[in-house]
């Protein structure tokens, strides 16, 4: 899980540069580089969950 | 690749700035004093060994192969691919060893020197983070790729003329990233690169115990934390003026805005954190304030040279209000064990500060460029922070044993204590 969310984050930077390449539109770039940052913020949000769970299950 | 910069610089000017790049180390020095106040005392002297072990280790390794990669001093063309019609300047190709330091130009003579200064503060945020737990070989050895690989490229698609600095002239986004005094190549890099520790080596023994909230494990030395906050002032205010002459060209008129924005933003997060914890706790607390006044001038470093002295201090009101409810939601609620809270005073702090120059900056698509780069730090750096360090972590250990951690790393790795007339105290934290 925690793998998981780290190696989702790539994607919403590809999101960003799609969002350069694609768009011509300032307003239309700025949303679709946006939404890269929230999917990055999900897949750090499934890590640190991820890690979370772990370091409890190792708490002595 | 030379970076973006005008040919000439004249000569008070270039004064000026090497004058400011010689008083920048007082930020390094100041969060050594506070990596070591917030850590314990058993682990005093290896923290403040760790530090300067690491700064030479930077320097060093930046000289001899992340200078290259930099391409902080014209020489080759850079590592250039073409995609979807566009160029994307990935990567530096500076000459080996600095080979023509005395007859580059003045501005990249003098953008050299901040990055041999900004590559050993990215290295050093996370030793605090490591604290008490993390062997001093493993830090320099993190320390040594950073400074060789994973700095360098940041580096230069921010301030070596890399693809984010040319944003507008490829895209037509109005504007280039900007990142003057270094939040994103420095301090949220740093951050990174202390999460990735953290979730490397793991909490301090007995910090969150089986059953019940974690255990409180305050730093050994509050003086040390909030002296070197008051050094960190004239560090970033130095870091901050050479950043925006160097990388925003800026005219000797706009820098006392400059000053006065890192100030403000400082003095209003501090202000914040204060009013904050005094209500929390019934007390102001001294190490979150502490936090809270670094967390302000991190902000500080993205956005000092674009805003108004208003925006200053809205930024940095968010920055100190933000910084303590931060600390508590990453020890409490995500089991993040970080004693010198580098996570909220760095990497969110300069987050928060990338974004906010482009939210308040005048300049048309500055936003735009900002989160353009905000997204390239998290998306790359993080996972590559990650999985680079996972696999050091296999040749280089990172964490000290279980008998070292409880006698101290001081004792364990260096085979004596920073107080040796100190009484040692009974150990709370096992239990």
């Amino acid at each position: 899980m925690k793998f998981a969310g780290l190696l989702v984050m790539p994607a919403g930077f590809l999101l960003a540069v799609a969002a350069l390449i694609l768009f011509a539109d300032p307003a239309e770039q700025l949303g679709f580089v946006l939404s890269g940052v929230a999917v990055e913020a999900l897949g750090l949000g499934v890590a640190v969950r991820g890690f979370m769970l772990a370091s409890r299950e190792n708490r002595q | 690749m030379t970076p973006t910069l005008p040919a000439a610089m004249s000569d008070a000017l270039f004064a000026l700035t090497l004058a400011l790049l010689v008083l920048s180390p007082l930020t390094i020095a100041g969060i050594a004093l506070i990596n070591t106040g917030l850590g314990r005392s058993r682990s005093a002297s290896q923290s403040l060994l760790g530090n300067l072990a690491i700064v030479a280790v930077t320097a060093i390794v930046f000289a001899i192969i992340g200078s290259v990669f930099a391409g902080s001093l014209p020489g080759g063309a850079g590592h250039i691919f073409h995609m979807a019609g566009k160029p994307w300047n990935w990567l530096g190709s500076g000459p080996l060893l600095m080979r023509g330091l005395d007859s580059a130009p003045a501005q990249s003579q003098l953008g050299l020197v901040f990055e041999f200064m900004a590559v050993a503060l990215a290295a050093l945020i996370p030793w605090g983070s490591g604290a008490d737990r993390w062997r001093l070989v493993a830090g320099c050895s993190t320390a040594a790729v950073v400074a060789a690989f994973i700095f360098p490229l940041a580096a230069h698609w921010t301030w070596g003329g890399g693809w984010l600095a040319q944003l507008n002239a490829n895209f037509g986004t109005g504007a280039n990233f900007v990142d003057a005094g270094g939040a994103g190549t420095v301090h949220v890099l740093g951050g990174l690169c202390a999460l990735a520790v953290i979730w490397i080596t793991g909490a301090r023994r007995g910090k969150f115990p089986k059953e019940g909230f974690s255990t409180a494990m305050p730093g050994h030395n509050a003086a040390y934390v909030l002296f070197g906050c008051m050094v960190c002032l004239v560090g970033f205010l130095a870091w901050n003026l050479a950043g925006a002459i160097l990388w925003m060209n800026a005219t000797p008129a706009t820098l006392p805005r400059t000053a006065i924005n890192t100030l403000l933003c400082g003095s209003a997060a501090i202000a914040a954190t204060f009013a904050v914890t005094s209500i929390r706790f019934g007390k102001p607390d001294a190490s979150l304030c502490a936090n809270g006044w670094m967390s302000g001038l991190v902000a500080s470093t993205a956005c000092s040279t674009l805003v108004s002295p208003a925006a200053a201090l809205f930024i940095g009101v968010v920055a100190g209000i933000a910084t303590p409810l931060l600390v508590e939601v990453l020890e409490l609620a995500l089991s993040i064990d970080d004693p010198s809270g580098a996570i909220s005073a760095h990497l969110i702090a300069g987050l928060w500060g990338l974004a906010a120059a482009g939210i308040f900056a005048p300049q048309h698509g500055q936003m735009l460029a900002q989160f353009v780069g905000i997204a390239t730090l998290l998306g790359v750096f993080l996972p590559l922070l990650f999985f680079v360090l996972l696999l050091l972590n296999r040749f280089v250990p990172f964490r000290v044993d279980a008998d070292g951690e409880r006698i101290g790393m001081d004792l364990h790795e260096l085979g004596g204590g920073a107080y040796p007339e100190f009484v040692i105290h009974r150990d709370e934290s096992y239990r």
